[in-house]
């Protein structure tokens, strides 16, 4: 884990070369967090991947988060690793909530990161998120013809109808 | 290293050079430099996911030119079951429960990932007692995880009876799990701060007549398996995927073990006090499916010792920490002191609040890295609860494993990469 003042100098460090990519840090419970401007996401993960002095080279990680009521209302989060040295960086890219009628876009970082091939069909799939330039994004948990995003924080609990074998003509109306 | 050099090395290990680089040509450029015959129709079947070999709900759409894979993808999600999103409704002390069932093979590693996260949001230490209990029992569970893969894995491939052998040994674990914890699978042992409660009278004794035991198992299971012929053409050489390869889709445990990365947060991480205890990483050397097994055998070994190390030096005091904000008071003081009554009955009906923050806490699985993420808005309910489950992560690379190889190595490969479904959908 890069310390609370080595994050400061990773955040300027970058900020120098991609002026306005790096919005915040926050550096909490010894865990390091960059948070980056979501339209330069790949510019910040590339350069953290392949500078000399940063080499993040492994993505352990991706979550997709909702902060309802909170705005910027989404997060997707990018655990990067560095094996040699064993630091843990996060990178985080908030979203804003476009509204019903459209998603929330992200750059995909498969490019630079195959291994994030299945997390982020993940997070499109529970969060409805889309990560442009994904090769395959498709639903990934839930059925392909599944409608809603059931990870967000105001999709109910508990919501759909239970299939009885009474009820199993009427309900999802799959035996005529 | 150059090629002459790598037929040298193989055969001081006494391998077959030519099948060697071969299978590792598989790995990185599939469908070029297979020297198989190429046949006109690509042929694209279902396996699963209803297929035995699948373990579990697994689908595979599998594109077959004859007998060779050309293409597959996994479809998966047939056990999905919402938990992360259940877990949001429930308190912290009962999102546990939960969370246990994801991989059901690991339920230990899942409630520490979990209960460690819920700590580092606390800021909360676990005394040492705790902290050997819980190493304990994770080992057991490695062990016993690396037992269902191994007899579900000869099974697969061909060998009936080392199922039932491993099952043999993994019942004992059971038997202790039960002794500590009343449970024979899905404890609910951890919780935030320590452990439920302490290990019984003879509990010690139990676990180290199954120290004593298990390596004279494990050499059993050798004796039976790696000079089977049949084992041995099934597993070596094949599925090879090259380390860098690996590192790029993210796999990590066993299998990256395998391909010769000593990675291991065991070692690298200071998650709980692994420092106190000797114990070496097994690594294999050209990341084939024998090389898998090798490495997870070995593994059971290398946890044997941490278990038996721990035991003898399992440090007295608390099993749990006294934080009464957080862990529920001892059953004897209810009748004698209203505050610890009154902390009982918070407890258990709203829960403990946490602080908001946000925290990723990864420990090493059986399958390899499994991190828990939290974020917490300062209610007693998690805010989102997510969970890098290495099954998940790791069927990225059965793909690399499988194209330019037969059907038959295919369900070789999936049993060495030992998925739980569970994990996968959650």
């Amino acid at each position: 884990m890069p310390d609370a003042p080595g994050l400061e100098l990773i955040a300027h460090e970058i900020n120098d070369r991609h002026a306005g990519a790096i919005t915040g840090t926050s550096y909490e419970h010894a865990q390091a967090a960059l948070i980056v401007d979501p339209q330069r996401i790949r510019e910040v993960l590339s350069h953290l991947r392949d500078a000399p002095e940063h080499e993040y080279r492994f993505l352990a990680s991706l979550h997709g988060a909702d902060y309802l009521p909170a705005d910027p209302r989404f997060a997707v989060h990018y655990e990067l690793l560095n094996m040699p040295r064993v630091e843990r960086l996060r990178v985080k890219a908030p979203l804003v909530d476009p509204g019903p009628d459209a998603l929330p876009e992200i750059d995909s970082v498969f490019e630079l990161f195959p291994s994030v091939e299945f997390p982020e069909r993940e997070v499109y799939d529970l969060f409805g998120i889309l990560f442009r330039d994904h090769p395959d994004l498709r639903r990934i948990l839930m059925p392909e013809d599944y409608v809603g995003w059931p990870q967000r924080r105001d999709f109910p609990i508990g919501g759909d109808p239970v299939i009885f074998t009474n009820n199993e003509h009427t309900v999802p109306g799959w035996v005529r | 290293m150059s090629i002459a050099d790598t037929t040298r090395t193989e055969k001081q290990l006494g391998r077959d050079a030519i099948a060697r680089t071969e299978a590792q040509v598989i790995g990185t450029s599939p469908i070029e430099r297979t020297a198989l015959e190429r046949e006109e129709e690509l042929f694209t079947i279902n396996m699963g996911p209803h297929h035995p070999a699948t373990h579990g709900v697994l689908r595979l759409l599998v594109s077959l030119e004859g007998e060779v894979v050309r293409d597959l993808k996994p479809v998966m999600g047939y056990l999905h079951t919402g938990i992360e999103k259940s877990m949001e409704t429930k308190s912290y002390w009962k999102a546990i429960t939960f969370i246990e069932r994801m991989d059901y093979l690991a339920y230990f590693f899942n409630m520490e990932a979990f209960c460690g996260a819920v700590e580092k949001l606390l800021e909360l230490e676990i005394p040492p007692r705790a902290a050997y209990l819980r190493i304990i029992h994770m080992e057991l569970n490695r062990i016993h995880s690396h037992l269902v893969g191994l007899g579900t894995t000869s099974l697969d491939l061909g060998a009936i009876s080392m199922l039932w052998y491993a099952f043999r040994e993994r019942d004992k674990i059971l038997d202790l799990f039960e002794m500590s914890s009343g449970q024979r699978m899905h404890t609910r042992y951890f919780q935030v701060g320590g452990v439920i409660e302490d290990i019984p009278v003879g509990f010690e004794k139990r676990v180290l007549e199954f120290c004593d035991e298990m390596p004279k198992r494990i050499d059993q299971y050798e004796a039976l398996i790696d000079q089977n012929e049949i084992f041995l053409q099934r597993t070596r050489n094949t599925g090879v995927v090259s380390k860098e390869r690996l590192l790029e889709l993210g796999v990590t445990g066993p299998l990256l073990r395998a391909a010769g990365e000593p990675w291991d947060l065991r070692k690298v991480s200071d998650y709980l006090p692994y420092k106190d205890f000797e114990f070496q990483i097994p690594i294999g050397t050209t990341g084939d499916n024998y090389d898998r097994y090798r490495v997870r055998m070995d593994e059971m070994r290398e946890s044997v010792k941490i278990i038996r190390q721990a035991i003898e030096g399992l440090p007295e005091g608390p099993f749990s920490s006294d934080d009464r904000k957080v862990v529920l008071p001892p059953r004897h003081e209810l009748s004698t002191s209203m505050e610890a009554l009154i902390h009982h009955f918070k407890l258990v009906t709203e829960g403990f609040r946490v602080p908001p923050g946000e925290v990723y806490f990864p420990i090493e699985g059986p399958r390899g890295e499994l991190g828990c993420f939290v974020v917490a808005d300062g209610s007693a309910k998690p805010a989102r609860v997510h969970m890098r489950d290495p099954s998940f992560t790791n069927l990225q690379a059965l793909r690399d494993m499988c194209v330019g190889g037969y059907v038959a190595d295919l369900i070789a490969n999936l049993a060495m990469l030992d998925p739980i479904i569970g994990g996968i959908d959650r």
